[in-house]
């Protein structure tokens, strides 16, 4: 942990309130709350849909995306946020885009999505060997990282979370329909090709945000586990999305809070506890039957 | 209702425009699909509140039928009328179908979700908790169409861990849910077993009787819905023949249709087979 090295090692009381004073003392923490809060929110909203649509590996790939993104950035001197949204939602349009996607059935669509994931990493490790400086910042982008997020950070994945919420606001009832039922939704009106090319973009910008959390190996965590979870534990649209949701902010509060007081990294807990969530709902699932 | 003796290719419909009480009619219609014409030459009425199926060997272009109807595919040729206009995607007096594998069993979805997806899942936004009144008419109207299928019993369950009979009646009450003109479904009783099939053709009947909705039904073999339908369309041979299921399937017809010697035989438990297509042999086999 970068941090460890210059403030003393901080320690748990086991008195909450101290505890929490002390969580939210320094003002990275009070960003990394910001923006983990921000994230995870808008992953678990994302995250429900892509479940519901299966979409789970594509998300996947767009978040190793992310990480030649970065390193692209640092290599030509931009903010690696910039880059990583770039690049996912360009490969998000890019998958949605390649013609009889759908049609030609998921064996095409994992090898396709497969070899642009492929592609990515190998991106990613030529700018990395490019710029020698991104070295520590490939270890948090692929693993993730909570220090050092600066106010410009938690505006710009501000900034992506409104964008995705409300586009999904905008189009949730017909996205849900088209995702359950894509013949009949299409013979009811519904546009349901090019929702899906902007459904993968904003899937594209969710993942950009909550890899600055996760880091891109991780991402999985916020985006899927507490979706998946979620649709385990409800069988009603609005009561899963709030699921998801909660799940997804719950697993990240914890994860900063036991990243802070430990020296592992936050990529760790965040993932296992996801993890967990979403073994416990199979579990009270199975045992409801 | 229209008896005249079954009508192959051009003259069933008279030049005049449609009268009021078609539901749909072609005229001269033909589709092309990559440059090759699936059927053309087609002219045939339905009227209101008829129950009619369609039939014909796979790829005669029996789903490319309901898809000209929805709005989905463009003719090639002809004219097409569908309760008095032409027909455009998202027609609100049309409910249908799709050909369909039944939902997975992870679908985590009630089945009275479902359903009233057919009455709001068209619309821009997501549905607000607010608006009470009109939740309330939603669910009433949900309530109702699950009624008039049968599935008060199960409507709350999760649509994957229903049986495929289950499933169809939902999906039946989902087409119903905004009191359509015309019931468009497409091989609603492939993969059920013998009981749900009769179940789900007489409920069909009923629904087209009780509310006087015009049904298109696709249908591979004509044996389950024999004893419910008014006549039907067959399809093969890039044209179309309808009439009763007595005038249609019979030797003449079809082996004009085919051009080609088809033979219909009736077995000594009643149902019909027909022999010598040029894709294969049994009518009812799953090509």
């Amino acid at each position: 942990m970068v941090m460890a090295d210059t403030i003393a090692r901080p320690h748990v009381t086991w008195d909450l309130v101290a505890d929490v004073r002390e969580l939210l003392h320094f003002q990275f923490m009070q960003n990394a709350f910001v923006a983990g809060t921000i994230v995870a929110v808008t992953a678990g909203v994302v995250g429900y849909f892509m479940v519901l649509r299966g979409e789970s590996f594509a998300g996947h790939t767009l978040s190793q995306v992310g990480f030649p993104g970065a390193a692209g950035a640092a290599l030509v001197g931009v903010t690696p946020v910039f880059g990583v949204l770039t690049f996912c939602v360009v490969a998000a349009i890019a998958i949605a885009l390649v013609p009889g996607r759908r049609s030609t059935g998921p064996a095409f669509e994992s090898a396709l999505i497969g070899s642009i994931l492929a592609f990515a990493l190998a991106l990613g490790f030529l700018f990395t060997t490019l710029y020698s400086g991104f070295v520590t910042g490939a270890y948090s982008f692929l693993f993730g990282t909570f220090v050092g997020i600066s106010n410009t950070e938690v505006v710009t994945l501000f900034v992506t979370a409104t964008v995705v919420l409300v586009t999904l606001l905008v189009m949730g009832r017909r996205l849900f329909f088209a995702s359950i039922d894509a013949d009949v939704a299409a013979a009811r009106g519904v546009p349901v090709r090019a929702l899906a090319v902007v459904f993968l973009a904003v899937l594209g910008l969710a993942v950009a945000a909550a890899t600055q959390i996760t880091g891109t190996l991780l991402v999985f965590a916020l985006l899927v586990a507490p979706a998946a979870s979620a649709h385990q534990l409800s069988n009603r649209p609005g009561r899963a999305l709030l699921i998801s949701v909660g799940i997804a902010v719950l697993v990240t509060w914890l994860g900063l809070a036991i990243a802070y007081f430990s020296e592992y990294p936050i990529g760790f807990y965040v993932t296992t506890l996801a993890f967990g969530a979403y073994l416990l709902s199979r579990a009270g699932r199975a045992l409801a039957r | 209702m229209n008896r005249e003796p079954a009508t192959v290719g051009r003259g069933a419909v008279p030049a005049a425009g449609p009268p009021a009480s078609a539901a749909l009619v072609l005229e001269g219609a033909g589709v092309q699909l990559g440059g090759r014409w699936i059927w053309r030459d087609v002219d045939l009425r339905v009227d209101k509140h008829e129950f009619v199926a369609i039939l014909g060997p796979n790829g005669a272009g029996k789903s490319t039928f309901l898809r000209v109807v929805l709005g989905l595919e463009p003719l090639g040729a002809g004219t097409v009328d569908v309760l008095g206009s032409a027909p455009t995607r998202g027609n609100a007096g049309i409910g249908y179908l799709p050909q369909r594998r039944t939902f997975d069993r992870d679908v985590r979805l009630r089945g009275r979700d479902l359903v009233r997806l057919g009455l709001d899942g068209g619309r821009w936004g997501i549905p607000l908790p607010f608006r009470r009144a009109h939740n309330a008419a939603a669910r009433q109207r949900v309530d109702e169409v699950v009624e008039l299928v049968d599935a008060g019993a199960y409507a709350h369950r999760s649509i994957g861990e229903l049986s495929g009979g289950e499933q169809q009646r939902l999906l039946i009450a989902q087409a119903l849910i905004d009191k359509p003109s015309i019931l468009l479904l497409d091989e609603p009783l492939e993969s059920l077993d013998i009981p749900s099939q009769q179940g789900v053709a007489s409920l069909i009947q009923r629904i087209c009787r009780e509310q006087g909705v015009t049904v298109l039904l696709v249908a591979h073999d004509i044996n389950p819905i024999l004893p419910f339908v008014d006549r039907v369309i067959y399809i093969a041979g890039g044209h179309t023949a309808i009439g009763s299921p007595s005038e249609v399937v019979t030797t003449e017809t079809l082996s004009q249709l085919y051009g080609a010697r088809v033979e219909v035989l009736t077995t000594t438990d009643g149902r019909i087979v027909v022999v010598g297509q040029p894709e294969g042999v049994s009518f009812h086999g799953h090509g």
